[in-house]
């Protein structure tokens, strides 16, 4: 296993060969509750290479922020827990590595962008100086230096006047554009893979696509891996490569991103895609997947998803079902796609 | 009351009965200051800068723009939880903006807000139980003490989270799910009038469809009357009867689904719905996309004449002098039939399909 260079910016190419970016590997995570064991991520596993895009989609409560904070290794430990699995930033498992090792890799090598923009953002220091901080702490410049970089940075992701803003606090800008100040801070330090969980939510359409654009732009020119956590399927659909879809702390489903909208393997993806509200509609009802959530104090046994699963059979009551290779009509094997389903084949068909 | 509005507009013509809201030429300026010891008054910021528009019983009226453009400022305001610079919202008559102490309190339990952000707007400290319970407390007419555990493990159910969770806390949960708990504190107290300030961006779209039917359901049952704020421009589609569009502080076009999505008439509206996603990997390429020059201006700063103008490419001279006024275009006046004819602030208003309906 090769050391990185931990003071490179955006190198792309420092990856032994055969290993990604970035890989989960059957990762558990629980938190200690008053009433129990919550387990919100139950053996997930996913990789991103460099300059690739993987969109992470699911059900709300699903485990696609906490296999996030994992992966940065920002969750509290306790009540946190990680009873088991890896997780590999070039081939080192980020999990056995020395909490200085560590905090090299994040901030300057993995960057998040969070889905709450104004927790994430301290509200007594005014935008400029907490950009500023980035590039004074981590590449030592000078104060001077700096809040340029900072004014540069704000332009880039589109606020308005950033010279005249750059000393204002954050609950003086509005919802979409602490989001992108947000992505600025992500962006600061060039890193090599962006994660970013919701990271166009609060923001209107326009405002989305230039930083959706902005993001593959830089992404492109870097050579960066990302993981896009998202409930935009029209989002997903116009950047993903790949994507992985969760439910109940699992990956149900993993396809490239054209089989997935056309094709889905698991019932639960199905039922997401038939939810999509259209622009160019107007129904009476839209349709929902019926049923609440599960407990994740207690997890239905078999498949999690059986009690809401129109396709569901006895054995979906006792069995888990593993991630299944879904096979194209011959048999054949197709790349990158997985079915957490008993009646995968059926699924796909029906 | 008569039409005070800066803009002059009045809601288009397929209102259905009175309306319960008026909002009369409401402005907002922040104060932007220099100076950490001595603050000075540099400018401000023009967060809301002259909206004029109606809200009747049992509609709901989506409003969509920009963000930064001023829409969580609106609901604020017809809250009176920031106290307007300029304007009047008239509930039933009375104006809110003018209200304080009890009177105030009291039209508040008629309009209740559901907040844009499900994280700093939850009490950390609070049971989710105590959170959406405690408009009980400021309101115990509504539900006696004996009766609102009951109550909250409804609403719980309502919203589509497990009523055992009862007992826990606003970082046990996911996003998602702390949105929900504001959508079902905004319930509690069976308001007429619900602002919904992003309730279901954070939201999967199979629980957002759940959400988007039950809020679709009360309101047939209980003639509520909803402003539904959103980027998302399908989710607006489907559940408003009327959609208004901002940019930068003011109301630019205003009509019903149809008009709006069907038949833009204002610029910037094309610009907006051709920048949806469309969730289809197949149709990456083969959208046509209106890409807007340039930044927003700041609202510190806006540009004279129509707002619009330094990003518009059919912006003329002219653009840059005259403040085009929010009406039905002349070009459309004489045929009041016409889907294009309904309020578009623009002086070369002009209809464009951009949703592809009309093939
Ligand atoms: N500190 C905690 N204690 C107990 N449970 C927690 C804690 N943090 C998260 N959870 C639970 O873990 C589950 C996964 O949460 P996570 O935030 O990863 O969901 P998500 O998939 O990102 O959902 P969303 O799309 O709504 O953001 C949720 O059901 C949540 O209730
Ligand atoms: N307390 C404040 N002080 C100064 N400026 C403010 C304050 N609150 C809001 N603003 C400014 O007012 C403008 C409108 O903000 P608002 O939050 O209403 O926008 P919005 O349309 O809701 O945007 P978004 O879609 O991003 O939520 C923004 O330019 C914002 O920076
Ligand atoms: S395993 Fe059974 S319950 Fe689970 S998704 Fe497949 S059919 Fe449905
Ligand atoms: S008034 Fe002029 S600048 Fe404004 S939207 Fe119309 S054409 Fe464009
Ligand atoms: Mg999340
Ligand atoms: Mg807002």
């Amino acid at each position: 296993m090769s050391t990185t260079d931990t003071t490179a910016v955006g190198q792309g190419n420092t990856t032994p060969s055969g290993t990604s970016l970035l890989e989960v590997d059957d990762l558990h995570v629980e938190f200690k509750t008053r009433d129990g064991i919550v387990r919100a991520v139950n053996g997930v596993s996913y990789s991103v290479d460099s300059g690739e895009t993987l969109a992470v989609l699911g059900e709300s409560g699903s485990g696609k922020s906490v296999t996030a904070q994992a992966v940065m290794g920002i969750l509290d430990m306790p009540p946190a827990r990680i009873p088991s699995g890896e997780i590999r930033y070039r081939g080192q498992n980020l999990l056995t590595m020395s909490n200085e090792a560590r905090r090299k890799v994040r901030g300057a090598k993995i960057a998040m962008i969070f889905q709450d923009a104004l927790s994430s953002l301290n509200p007594v220091l005014t935008v400029g100086y907490q950009l500023s901080e980035m590039f004074r702490v981590h590449r030592g410049m000078s104060r001077k230096e700096a809040k340029a970089r900072a004014v540069d940075l704000m332009d880039r992701v589109r606020i308005p006047a950033a010279k005249e803003r750059v000393n204002d606090y954050p609950h003086q800008f509005s919802g979409g554009m602490r989001q992108r100040i947000m992505i600025a801070m992500a962006l600061a330090l060039e890193p090599d893979l962006i994660i970013a969980d919701e990271p166009t939510t609060a923001l209107d359409v326009t405002v989305q696509a230039q930083v959706m654009d902005l993001l593959a732009d830089l992404q492109k020119e870097f050579h960066m891996g990302l993981i896009l956590i998202t409930h935009d399927l029209g989002v997903v659909a116009d950047v993903a490569d790949k994507i992985a879809v969760m439910y109940a702390g699992r990956i149900v489903e993993t396809a490239p991103v054209h089989e997935l909208y056309k094709n889905p393997a698991h019932p639960y993806t199905k039922g997401l895609l038939q939810s999509i509200p259209r622009l160019d509609q107007k129904g009476q009802e839209l349709y929902a997947i019926k049923g609440l959530p599960p407990n994740l104090l207690n997890i239905p046994e078999g498949c999690a998803f059986n009690p809401r699963c129109p396709m569901a059979q006895e054995v979906c009551r006792h069995e888990l079902p593993p991630l299944h290779e879904v096979t194209d009509d011959s048999g054949r094997p197709i790349a990158g796609r997985g079915s957490a389903c008993h009646f995968w084949k059926e699924t796909l068909h029906g | 009351m008569a039409e005070t509005g800066e803009q002059g507009a009045t809601a288009v013509g397929n209102a259905q009965g009175e309306p319960i809201l008026q909002i009369r030429g409401l402005k907002k300026h922040f104060p932007l200051t220099r100076g950490v010891v001595v603050k000075k008054q540099i400018g401000a910021v023009k967060a809301v800068d002259g909206v004029t528009f109606d809200l009747y019983r049992g509609e709901t009226l989506g409003i969509v723009g920009e963000s930064g453009c001023g829409k969580s400022t609106v609901a604020k305001l017809l809250m009176n939880l920031e106290q307007a610079t300029a304007g009047e919202v008239f509930y039933k008559g009375e104006d809110i903006t003018k209200l304080s102490g009890r009177a105030l309190q009291a039209v508040r339990r008629n309009i209740q807000m559901v907040f844009q952000d499900p994280y700093t707007s939850l009490n950390p400290r609070m049971t989710v139980g105590d959170i959406i319970g405690e408009p009980y407390d400021i309101h115990p007419e509504v539900a006696p003490k004996g009766d609102r555990r009951k109550r909250v493990r409804e609403l719980l159910d309502v919203v589509g989270l497990n009523p055992e969770y009862i007992n826990r806390y606003p970082h046990q949960f996911s996003g998602g799910q702390r949105q929900r708990i504001g959508i079902a504190r905004g319930l509690a107290l069976r308001p007429e009038i619900i602002i919904a300030d992003e309730p279901v961006s954070a939201l999967d779209v199979s629980v957002q469809a759940q959400v988007v039917n039950l809020l679709a359901g009360l309101q047939r049952e209980f003639d509520l009357s909803y402003i539904f704020i959103a980027h998302d421009l399908s989710v607006v589609r489907h559940i408003s009867n009327r959609v208004g569009v901002m940019y930068l502080g003011r109301m630019v076009e205003i009509g019903s689904d149809e008009q709006i999505y069907e038949h833009p008439t204002h610029p910037y509206t094309q610009a907006l719905l051709s920048a949806v996603p469309v969730p289809d990997p197949d149709g990456r390429e083969g959208r046509e996309r209106i890409l807007l020059a340039g930044d927003v201006p700041s609202p510190a700063n806006p540009p004279s004449g129509c707002r619009f103008r330094t990003r518009c490419w059919k912006a003329q001279d002219v653009c840059a002098e005259i403040e085009p006024v929010l009406e039905v275009p002349e070009r459309y006046q004489s045929e009041p039939g016409e889907p294009a004819a309904h309020p578009s602030a623009c002086l070369f208003p002009e209809e464009r399909d951009i949703v592809g309906t009309a093939e």
